[in-house]
């Protein structure tokens, strides 16, 4: 056996049945190993399609993705797509040829040292010299990819390893046994927090990617109907508490909903699950909730006390901290009493709903309303990157588990057809819909043609306001509307860019044609691209301008015309 | 503060350039790091000197502790330690000069190991305090040359 036909035998043993890539020259024993093998492979037509697909199929499975690249090229083709799913937690098996051993440093062609080049961006990166160390490397590789806080690995092969005949060892994965010294148990902690909601007059919940990443959806819902503690969520957490009447009061942070905001400036603790409290959510860390007890509850130690204070740090994965949580609560017959607060945060819904106008031109949020509107069950949500990520966090409603995919910490525009994709093949059968802009859909735009090849249901919108719409917004707010190349003067015909793919394309133009042009694109079987033209001049509100407190949101209250700050 | 961490990590190539990278792209400053094998030569040691408040120095060992090859992490700032630094300077000493450098590397009991026409190679070793000492006194005689390691450090005792 070879060391390519190992690997694929290794990834064959731990389930993969899928693989993303883009074969070359470094890589074409390994090649030859997968197409003789029960994997499937999705050719996408670009790297960055590959490791992007790879992740889409990661987070909505919660399976490992796997991803295969030639050296040199098509290894640093994949960067933008490591660093995404670093930042968002995604895990991913990286597998990159490399140049032989005997040429590795001597500038060979198609040589890229992708093990340095990748090092600050995954969980952890190997460069397999010896064809012997390849059983011990794929078995630590795989568990890193998926333990604890899940992350990109990367394995570098050179071509000779692949090539190479041995016997090859059995490897077995031990955990290795490196106790972090924690300052207080678990258990301390959880009686800390205990008593931090026994106090607690005015407490929330800040739900995030780890809720979805420990699979603790359920066990949160019956938390919150146990204690009725008011819920928000971050980006990241988004569908991990439904958001009908009485669920997630929506998103916190620069454009989250005015209650969302109002409940985290005005909570005395915050219970936040798997969060990291990113820029976007705290403005200036050092400013944020100065009198909240704030309960921080990750899996990943370093999280903890890294952005902003922390009264109660837990290192643990969510579901365990609710499991033992709840059932400290029940046994000392907790019972809520937080009636004024629910109130206040029930009146700050209805006070501050979200506004906008609707006129001659299409807005955004218009299109997100009726897809949510009409499309039928629980579809996979999928998004690029910009103003139209922000309009579907505020108003599309993500029901079911692992539904929204996005692309969070890193913000990569051209994440979201090739995410979309990658998510159609991990949830087959299921329904996809992609909410792009005219600006991010370019950037991947050949991945149509693996839609178009496996008739994937991916129904993507695409909200063209023929510009960068963020940029256009920061510099109209921010830069005296100086409007310095976030124009695009020039565009192609989107709906004729489809067809030449073999995929559907629609036009939505008109506020009338809303309901029916939606309706079509929705019952269409196989992908459709939906080129949606709307108002170039909308802007995501409300605001919190960079460096804010979650209380500091600029937007139009009540119908106001103008934008002001909320009072 | 300036704190040392010893960290015991699992000899490996790669090793010191992802721990070396972790502190470049987190901004944290390294004053001086010494690599080394220890006892076991599957595991080697790098003694870490950094700067930085008590928050700076939890992340420094919280993200240490998350790198795969990372086996222990120990601050020892606070512990009794012996602490070595080595100096190899290169002094002006002509005829009138050398006999004093000799005299004073003799209080510091630091060696010659090089001498040439117009200048000594001497070599010391000591905590920081003893290394600065020898500086500042060869200064005056004109340094050429100089190059120090960074600090190794054991906690005293059985520990």
């Amino acid at each position: 056996m070879n060391g390519a036909e190992y690997i694929i035998q290794f990834l064959e043993k731990k389930g993969v049945d899928l693989v993303f890539g883009y074969p070359g020259g470094a890589v074409l024993a390994l090649y030859d190993a997968l197409g003789r093998s029960s994997i499937k492979h999705i050719l996408t037509r670009h790297e960055q399609g590959a490791i992007h697909g790879a992740d889409g199929y990661a987070r909505v499975t919660g399976k490992t993705g796997v991803c295969f690249a030639t050296s040199g090229p098509g290894a640093t083709n994949l960067i933008t797509g490591i660093a995404n799913a670093y930042l968002d937690s995604a895990p991913i098996l990286v597998i990159t040829g490399q140049v032989g051993v005997d040429s590795i440093g001597r500038d060979s062609f198609q040589e890229a040292d992708i093990v340095g080049i990748t090092m600050p961006i995954v969980k952890h990166n190997y460069l397999v010299k010896s064809l012997y160390d390849l059983p011990a490397v794929l078995e630590e590789a795989w568990n890193v990819a998926q333990r604890g806080r899940p992350g990109p690995v990367l394995i570098d092969v050179p071509k000779n390893v692949f090539a190479g005949v041995a016997d090859f060892p059995e490897a077995v994965f031990t955990p290795p046994n490196r106790k972090i010294p924690l300052k207080n148990s678990l258990e301390k902690q959880i009686e800390r927090a205990v008593a931090a909601l026994r106090e607690a007059q005015k407490p929330l919940i800040l739900a995030g990617g780890g809720v979805v990443a420990s699979g603790a959806e359920d066990l949160l819902a019956e938390f919150r109907k146990h204690t009725k503690i008011p819920v928000v969520n971050t980006l990241m957490g988004k569908g991990a508490v439904p958001e009908e009447l009485g669920g997630s009061l929506g998103m916190v942070g620069m454009h989250g909903k005015p209650a969302a905001n109002l409940a985290l400036s005005g909570c005395d603790v915050l219970l936040a699950l798997g969060v990291r409290f990113s820029d976007r959510v705290t403005g200036n860390p050092q400013n944020f909730l100065p009198a909240t007890c704030i309960i921080h509850v990750d899996i990943d130690p370093a999280e903890l006390s890294k952005n902003v204070h922390t009264e109660i740090p837990v290192v643990s994965d969510v579901q365990k901290f609710l499991t033992l949580l709840l059932s400290r609560l029940k046994e000392e017959g907790f019972k809520p009493r937080y009636g004024p607060w629910l109130a206040q945060v029930d009146a700050w819904v209805k006070q501050y709903p979200l506004h906008f106008e609707t006129g001659d031109l299409l807005k955004p949020q218009q299109i997100i309303n009726e897809v949510a509107k009409q499309v039928t069950g629980a579809p996979v949500v999928v998004t690029d990157v910009g103003q139209h990520q922000m309009f579907v966090a505020q108003f599309f409603p993500v029901q079911g588990k692992r539904n929204f995919i996005t692309s969070g910490g890193l913000g990569t525009m051209g994440f979201g057809l090739p995410a979309a994709m990658g998510a159609a093949f991990g949830r087959p059968g299921e329904q996809v819909v992609l909410f792009t802009g005219d600006g991010g859909f370019q950037m991947t735009v050949q991945e149509l043609a693996v839609m178009a090849q496996y008739q994937l249901p991916v129904k993507a919108f695409i909200i063209n306001n023929s510009c960068l719409g963020m940029v256009r917004q920061w510099q109209e707010l921010f830069f005296k509307e100086h409007y310095a190349h976030s124009l695009f003067s020039c565009g192609p015909d989107f709906v004729k860019l489809a067809e030449a793919y073999g995929v559907k394309g629609l036009r939505l133009a008109q506020p009338a044609e809303l309901a029916g042009t939606i309706r079509e694109a929705l019952q269409h079987s196989g992908p459709v691209v939906v080129d949606c033209l709307v108002d170039q001049g909308e802007n995501v509100l409300p605001i919190i301008p960079p460096g804010g407190q979650p209380n500091e949101m600029l937007g139009r209250w009540r119908g106001e015309a103008h934008v002001s700050r909320i009072s | 503060m300036r704190h040392t961490l010893a960290v015991l990590v699992e000899n490996r190539p790669g090793v010191l350039s992802h721990v070396a990278g972790l502190f470049a792209r987190r901004g944290y400053n390294i004053e001086s790091l010494v690599v080394g094998e220890t006892e076991d030569k599957t595991v080697s040691r790098i003694t870490l000197v950094v700067e930085g408040d008590e928050r700076v120095i939890e992340q420094v060992s919280k993200q240490l502790n998350k790198q795969i090859e990372v086996i222990k992490v120990n601050d020892i700032t606070n512990e009794q330690t012996v602490d070595r630094q080595m100096l190899l300077v290169k002094v002006t000493a002509d005829q009138a000069a050398r006999q004093e450098i000799l005299q004073l590397m003799e209080i510091f009991r630091c060696r010659v190991v090089d001498i040439g026409r117009r200048s000594l190679i001497i070599e010391a070793t000591g905590d920081e305090g003893k290394i600065e000492a020898v500086i500042q006194s060869l200064r005056p005689f004109g340094i050429k040359e100089l190059v120090r390691t960074g600090k190794v450090s054991m906690v005293r005792g059985s520990k």
